[in-house]
């Protein structure tokens, strides 16, 4: 199937080339509206300029396609590439860039660029991520301990962020992708459910500004949820934020 | 750079690490196979330098790759770090197409994600029953890996196919802690008997130059496990008596 805004000139003695044919190919991205690791993978795929079909999935009810193309995590976002089935939003992103021509590069093209913004992809998934759930989502002492550690990683992607407009430069790159959505838009719901602050204008103006800019941009608006619809889903899975963070805290 | 430091090699390169972990290592696999001058400093955890703290100051930890003063850290980054920057060393540990870099990218996230994560308390559990049950849990994930070794490697020797990849250093470099988990508390992980794509790959890849020289003996990680359960306070579990 040939996407519409793909203009292919197809001769009768000339095949498509290697871009072309990899356009052509149906590219499908199964996943839920409510997750902001699937934000990541279609933010990915609308920055690069390529065309796809979202395919909702109900992840209290994963469907046969889910389980079949990602047997390991069962989890979304997987995107369908042709046969291809690429799991990991952070690898999706990765794919994304590499099979795809069109739009900037997400990834610089320098080798110790790209493991910088490889580094800060990976703490913003790793650590922020990881101490802000238990952070917002525990109590007491435990709560204390996750919020001291979740501040002191914020602080560190503060200070990069006073330096730069975003990870990548001038434009939107990989370790942006990672965090922007979640720490912009994701985290304020989060907090409002938790009843609980982690961000703030005064202790993070440069987040907040990163942030701004991540959210301002017109692939990014495209594929981000309502406001509303993400308290509302939330809200109604308080109970399993609750538990997950409890999983999360070392034993 | 500082007095004191060597200027690493020809290529300006010194690494910051540990014989023992296994992060380190795969990125001492790297640069072997590569045939990459560096380098190695041993670092002392428990008193770290002032050029480790300077160059991760984020993480604080092993290994650091310092390239013409410029530093990486993560064992995964610095891995693919090696691979572009010296792309014209030895072999590809990435191959070129997307899809199979994917691939690769995916399995290697698994290894630490899911099987070092459950086999830590093998190292640092405080009973005896933790330790069992992080070894046999780590045991059934390699069931996983053997189905990915299948798909990955496709009848070749390794899960990059004819030459070493990602997923086998990355994986491969774990291989003295998995087998040493026997000797630490009674339960083989890799087993020929479960998995034996996996069993025979892990005797191929322990054999190469450039990685049988930077797998520690099984003995020597037991003994430094004793070591350093004895200097966090952990209970010194000797291993279950083996039935004949």
């Amino acid at each position: 199937m040939v996407p519409a805004s793909a203009s292919l000139h197809c001769h009768d003695t000339r095949s498509l080339t290697g871009t072309e044919a990899k356009m052509a190919e149906q590219v499908k991205l199964i996943g839920s509206s409510n997750s902001p690791f699937v934000h990541r993978a279609a933010v990915a795929l609308r920055l690069k300029g390529v065309p796809y079909e979202f395919i909702r999935e109900d992840m209290s009810n994963k469907s046969e396609l889910l389980l079949k193309h990602n047997p390991v995590h069962k989890k979304v976002p997987v995107l369908l590439h042709g046969d291809r089935a690429v799991c990991e939003s952070l690898v999706i992103v990765e794919y994304v860039d590499e099979a795809f021509d069109g739009g900037p590069p997400l990834l610089p093209a320098d080798p110790y660029d790209r493991a910088t913004a490889r580094f800060w992809a990976h703490f913003l998934e790793e650590k922020c991520l990881k101490s802000l759930w238990p952070a917002l989502w525990t109590e007491g002492e435990v709560q204390e301990a996750a919020m001291k550690e979740a501040r002191e990683n914020l602080a560190l992607v503060e200070e990069q962020l006073r330096e730069k407009r975003f990870f990548g430069g001038d434009s939107i790159g990989l370790a942006d992708i990672a965090g922007a959505g979640l720490l912009g838009h994701w985290v304020g719901v989060l907090e409002e459910v938790a009843g609980v602050r982690v961000l703030s204008d005064k202790e993070h103006p440069a987040l907040r500004r990163w942030a701004a800019e991540y959210l301002a941009n017109e692939a990014v608006k495209e594929c981000l949820p309502d406001r509303d619809q993400l308290l509302s889903h939330f809200s109604a899975i308080r109970d399993k934020c609750v538990s997950v963070a409890k999983s999360m805290l070392p034993k | 750079m500082a007095g004191g430091e060597a200027s690493g090699g020809e290529a300006g390169l010194t690494l910051l690490g540990l014989w023992a972990s296994p992060f380190v290592i795969r990125a001492r696999v790297a640069l072997n196979l590569k045939g990459i001058a560096y380098s190695n400093v041993e670092e002392d955890l428990s008193i770290k330098s002032e050029l480790l703290l300077k160059s991760n100051p984020v993480h604080k930890k092993v290994p650091v790759l310092i390239h013409n003063g410029k530093p990486i850290c993560e064992s995964r980054i610095i891995v693919e770090y090696v691979d572009e920057a010296f792309g014209a060393a030895g072999p590809s540990l990435l191959p070129a197409d997307p899809y199979d870099r994917a691939v690769a990218r995916f399995w290697a996230a698994y290894v630490d994600d899911k099987l070092f994560s459950t086999w830590r308390p093998v190292y640092g559990g405080r009973t005896s029953e933790e330790r069992v049950d992080a070894a046999t849990q780590a045991a059934a994930v390699l069931e996983t890996f053997e189905r990915a070794f299948e798909e990955c490697s496709k009848g070749k020797p390794f899960f990059g196919g004819d030459a070493v990849g990602l997923v086998d250093v990355v994986l491969g470099s774990f291989l003295g802690w998995l087998r040493a988990s026997e000797a630490m508390c009674g339960v083989k992980i890799v087993d020929a008997a479960r998995t034996p794509l996996l069993a025979a790959w892990a005797e191929r890849f322990c054999a190469l130059d450039g990685v049988k020289e930077v797998i520690p003996d099984v003995q020597r990680l037991v003994e430094y496990n004793k070591m350093r359960r004895n200097y966090l306070g952990l209970p010194s579990l000797p291993p279950p008596e083996q039935h004949p």
